[in-house]
């Protein structure tokens, strides 16, 4: 009994160096898994396949740097498929802490790795405003309302990129990728429903759950976490197989993932013996 | 008069954004957009209150030298560095005009050096805090936390390709019975079910609430109580 009370009262530094090797070792022997794309992602994949090419899509990228490793694998594989599709992609974020990600993003994936396309022609950053869903209801109407220039300060009007838009039911997708509050719920309620504009999402793990009523009618498709980046990105290489070559963040990150996830598991069922045993010995004791 | 205008402009804000997402023509759809433009214009001054509160609030710590003021000290400098790094875009390749997030200005230096890795640790602490909780307080206690405790195996493993492992070798007759299947079952049906209730609830209660507000019966948000 003495291991039993030993096992209950066991250091938290134990479980935390447990969770810290959880992730590090399979980093370190890059341990990997084929994944399939399950419905609710595949749906989005389908959606930019299926759409002509040079076809508005807006990626609304409403996150800060906590989110990024669920989130930014999503990002990079949408760009790289958005531009293999031809479409053109017109970035803004909700956030403030989302400009500079969206930065890093047109530079590092949208501009690196295709440099053949055109800012201004094939992709725009509009970056950051203000107001939340009180911003998309005037987006809705509007865009040159709130948006008079992009980041770099040139006028919208002298953008060719913008000159088809004249307010978001100007595109035929809408992508918000985000953890949280304004994020992908604003976009369904405040531009896919009124408008009749296609959304679809892409969110942290925790936040999968809240956004699931609202599929399949009103969310085209949602990426939850690491595993949603990693079926896009697994999606990705089987339609365009020079991406299994490139970067696969989310692909990489479900191996720590899915050994912490036994981990935890783990030492839920060893809580649970000892909790048992403790019951069983208390009822002993109780009968004596 | 205090406390009637406020009043009146809520009660006319309210009543024509309702109005306009029916009628959505002159004047009222006009009116909804436009109040629609003065909200974002009014959002772009919270900013303005939140920094001066945050300076107030920290000012008076530091005056006080209340406890942990030094704290407070790096709260208001990291804020005015910031802020001043951003307004004025310092060390910005385009000059003023330039994209307030482009690499090599000051800005973006503070926000990939120093917010980055510490908003990074803040929420990669998350993860050993849960496993400790889950490992001290996840127990099959009764009914309702077995339930719970077996859902969230499932999902667990569902959300990894280990699920598929574990039970790919079932006929296809007990295909529900696979891990994956049935955690995205869960998250499709039960999941669905208990959110939507949530939702309707909660969209039940603010559209109670609003029409309080609407009405001025609710008065909350002028820091009062209710009438």
């Amino acid at each position: 009994m003495a291991m039993f009370d030993r096992v209950k009262n066991i250091d938290r530094r134990i479980i935390f160096l447990c969770i810290v090797l959880s992730v590090i070792v399979p980093l370190l022997l890059d341990i990997t898994f084929t994944e399939k794309a399950s419905p609710i992602v595949k749906n989005i994949f389908d959606k930019i396949e299926s759409l002509p090419s040079g076809s508005r899509v807006l990626l609304s990228l409403d996150y800060g740097p906590s989110t990024v490793p669920e989130i930014q694998p999503m990002v990079n594989a949408l760009v790289r498929h958005l531009n293999e599709k031809n479409h053109k992609v017109y970035f803004m974020c909700l956030w403030a802490t989302g400009q500079n990600l969206t930065t890093i993003t047109v530079d590092s994936v949208q501009a690196r790795e295709f440099p053949e396309k055109v800012y201004g022609v094939d992709y725009v950053n509009l970056g950051y405003k203000a107001g939340n869903e009180g911003l998309i209801n005037v987006l809705l109407t509007d865009m040159k309302k709130m948006y008079t220039t992009d980041v770099h300060g040139t006028y919208i009007d002298d953008l060719e990129i913008m000159r088809p838009v004249r307010n978001l039911t100007g595109f035929d997708l809408i992508v918000g990728l985000g953890g949280g509050t304004p994020g992908i719920k604003e976009w369904i309620l405040f531009a896919g429903d009124p408008g009749r504009i296609p959304v679809a999402g892409g969110s942290t793990a925790v936040q999968a759950p809240l956004l699931y009523p609202y599929w399949p009618n009103q969310l085209l498709g949602l990426m939850g976490g690491i595993k949603g980046a990693a079926e896009y990105e697994s999606e990705l290489i089987t339609y365009y197989p020079k991406y299994k070559l490139k970067s696969k963040p989310g692909i990489k990150m479900m191996g720590p993932q899915a050994v912490a996830h036994i981990v935890i598991m783990l030492f839920i069922i060893i809580g649970n013996i000892t909790f048992f045993a403790q019951r069983a010995r208390e009822g002993k004791a109780k009968g004596k | 008069m205090k406390r009637q205008i406020p009043l009146i402009i809520t009660a006319i804000v309210g009543a024509v954004l309702i109005v306009s997402v029916f009628i959505p023509h002159d004047p009222f759809g006009r009116l909804g957009e436009n109040f629609s433009v003065y909200f974002d214009i009014i959002a772009v001054f919270a900013f303005i209150l939140g920094g001066g509160n945050l300076i107030r609030v920290h000012g008076n710590r530091i005056y006080k030298r209340a406890q942990d003021w030094p704290f407070s000290i790096v709260t208001v400098a990291g804020f005015l560095v910031t802020l001043v790094a951003g307004a004025f875009k310092i060390g910005n390749p385009n000059g003023i005009k330039g994209d307030v997030a482009a690499p090599g200005s000051l800005f973006t230096m503070i926000y990939d050096n120093i917010f980055t890795p510490l908003q990074a640790t803040m929420f990669s602490i998350l993860a050993f805090f849960v496993a400790s909780a889950a490992y001290r307080a996840f127990r099959a206690k009764n009914r309702e936390a077995t339930i719970l405790l077996v859902t969230a195996f499932i999902i667990l493993l569902g959300r990894t390709p280990v699920g598929h492992y574990v039970t790919f070798w079932l006929p296809p007759a007990l295909e529900f019975f696979h891990v994956p299947v049935l955690a995205n079952w869960i998250m499709s049906i039960p999941n669905l079910a208990g959110q939507r209730a949530i939702m309707i609830g909660i969209s039940l209660g603010v559209i109670s609430m609003s029409l309080r507000m609407i009405l001025g019966i609710e008065r909350g948000y002028m820091g009062e109580g209710s009438k």
